[in-house]
């Protein structure tokens, strides 16, 4: 049975050309720690790091190389920016669509007494968000914190981000997004954006391997650490060096996995990331036109999904997601992802809590057949559904 | 090879950074391990003729790459000989 991987909203599979080679490349020809010592393989380690930030600087459109610190996921980079600009305020301001990595910290926060939080309901279906409500809630004479997600992890609609940064920046708010499911796979250029932070894994579309984050931080943004340690600079001092990356970077670095997410993005400079975007439109495209007059089917986000981040969630009426997951992975191996995708407000918000919906998510390698694939998987299950008495004993 | 220039760094980032820049800038550098003398604090130094020090520097302030100090130093590259026996 072939692979038809249709949850790249999780992480991206397969990486493309030349992530492995270098990977393997780096085992072969440095494998010393970063920034350490002044040995062969110490320095080609260090140079191969510095390269990979480079690149991932030019992709992103950073200013310089030293605003992007590596985490080792998504959460951690909104973990660092939440907690690090949280001190300056007592007040956050988000919305109905963020992921758990997001909220669970913010609600740390609201526990201990250091933040009350106000959620600006987002549109899940249309993206659609009160920008006069968003701004109202960032008013006030207290500093504040704002926090969005550029695409929702669970239908793919984007919401305003620029506008939601240009009403953030006018109110000296600082402000942090989630490019968790648009990295990679909608042109991203963090300075023009403005925002303080922008948040996103290495391993989901920027296509790197698991194990990497990223954390752009806009000149003059400087925020407390999540951890202290070693960085292999000022040595003699028993101070967090003050100054980036080190300042945020303490402990070896995963170099295996920045050289891996170099690579990719060397890649995605070379193909460009706007035409990535036009394949995920083409096939959620395609994906919706096949699936929608299948019966008893219910689409979730954009009717027609004119900048996609290439995810489209849906239910079948009558059987639980997780049972279509599990039937259409284990009889034509098309892997998805069913249920809450850590994100219960999101799901709350478009009355699908509390089992949520069956997600497909495109790649840049996915194919036209896998997407016919799984449209056919999804027509025999209803099928069966439907002439199965009672219904939903499918299952 | 003697190089009669050392730029020290904080943060070995900006080590590999710069070493990048003059190379491609086409001025000879190399990465080497600081001398404690003039690099105390990231372990690695960049090495360059002092013929090119009013360039060098030119280059890292365009790039605004932070460096600790720019040495006149008499390096002895012993890597040299090693690396290209290797």
């Amino acid at each position: 049975m072939r692979d038809v991987y249709l949850d790249n909203a999780a992480t991206s599979w397969p990486k493309p050309p030349g992530v492995l080679e270098a990977i393997t490349d780096f085992f072969q020809h440095a494998g010393g720690n970063t920034g350490r010592s002044g040995h062969r393989r110490s320095i080609a380690s260090s140079r191969a790091v510095s390269l990979a930030r480079e690149r991932l600087a030019d992709l992103l459109g950073a200013e310089t190389p030293d605003d992007l610190v590596f985490t080792k996921n998504a959460t951690e980079a909104l973990n660092l920016a939440i907690l690090g600009l949280a001190a300056r305020g007592t007040r956050a301001v988000t919305t109905s669509l963020e992921h758990n990595s997001v909220m669970r910290p913010l609600r740390e926060l609201e526990r201990q007494g250091r933040c009350s939080i106000d959620i600006v309901r987002a549109d899940g279906n249309t993206g659609e968000i009160d920008l006069d409500e968003w701004a109202a809630r960032l008013d006030g004479p207290d500093a504040c914190l704002a926090i969005a997600t550029h695409a929702s992890n669970v239908t793919g609609v984007l919401l305003p981000i620029r506008e939601l940064a240009a009403i953030a920046a006018e109110r000296n708010c600082a402000f942090v997004v989630d490019a968790s499911q648009s990295a990679g796979h909608i042109p991203l250029d963090v300075t023009a954006l403005g925002a303080s932070a922008v948040a996103m894994p290495g391993h989901k579309g920027l296509l790197g391997p698991s194990g990497t984050g990223l954390l752009h931080l806009s000149p003059g943004i400087d925020i407390e650490p999540l951890i202290r340690g070693g960085t292999g600079s000022q040595s003699e001092l028993e101070v967090q060096p003050d100054f980036a990356p080190d300042k945020y970077e303490s402990g070896t670095l995963n170099a295996i996995g920045i050289v891996g997410l170099g690579a990719a993005a060397e890649y995605l400079a070379e193909v460009g990331v706007a035409s990535v975007q036009a394949r995920l439109t083409e096939l959620s495209r395609r994906f919706v036109e096949g699936v929608s007059d299948i019966p008893g089917v219910t689409i979730y986000g954009p009717a027609d999904p004119g900048d996609s981040v290439g995810i489209v969630s849906l239910n079948l009426e009558a059987i639980p997601c997780a049972t279509v997951a599990r039937l259409i992975d284990d009889e034509w191996g098309v892997m998805t992802r069913a249920g809450l995708h850590c994100s219960p407000a999101a799901h709350r918000s478009l009355g699908t809590a509390p089992d949520g919906t069956l997600r497909f998510s495109w790649g840049f390698d996915t194919s036209n057949e896998d997407i016919d694939i799984a449209v056919e998987a999804l027509r025999t299950v209803a099928d069966r559904s439907r002439n199965a008495t009672p219904a939903g004993s499918v299952a | 090879m003697i190089w009669g220039g050392v730029v020290s760094f904080f943060a070995s980032e900006h080590a590999m950074r710069s070493e990048r820049l003059m190379q491609r800038a086409g001025i000879p550098a190399r990465l080497v391990p600081g001398p404690r003398e003039v690099s105390p604090n990231c372990g690695v130094a960049v090495a360059f003729r002092w013929e090119d020090e009013p360039e060098v520097e030119q280059l890292l302030k365009d790039a605004k790459i932070r460096f600790e100090a720019v040495h006149h130093f008499d390096l002895d590259d012993g890597l040299t000989a090693e690396e290209a026996a290797s």
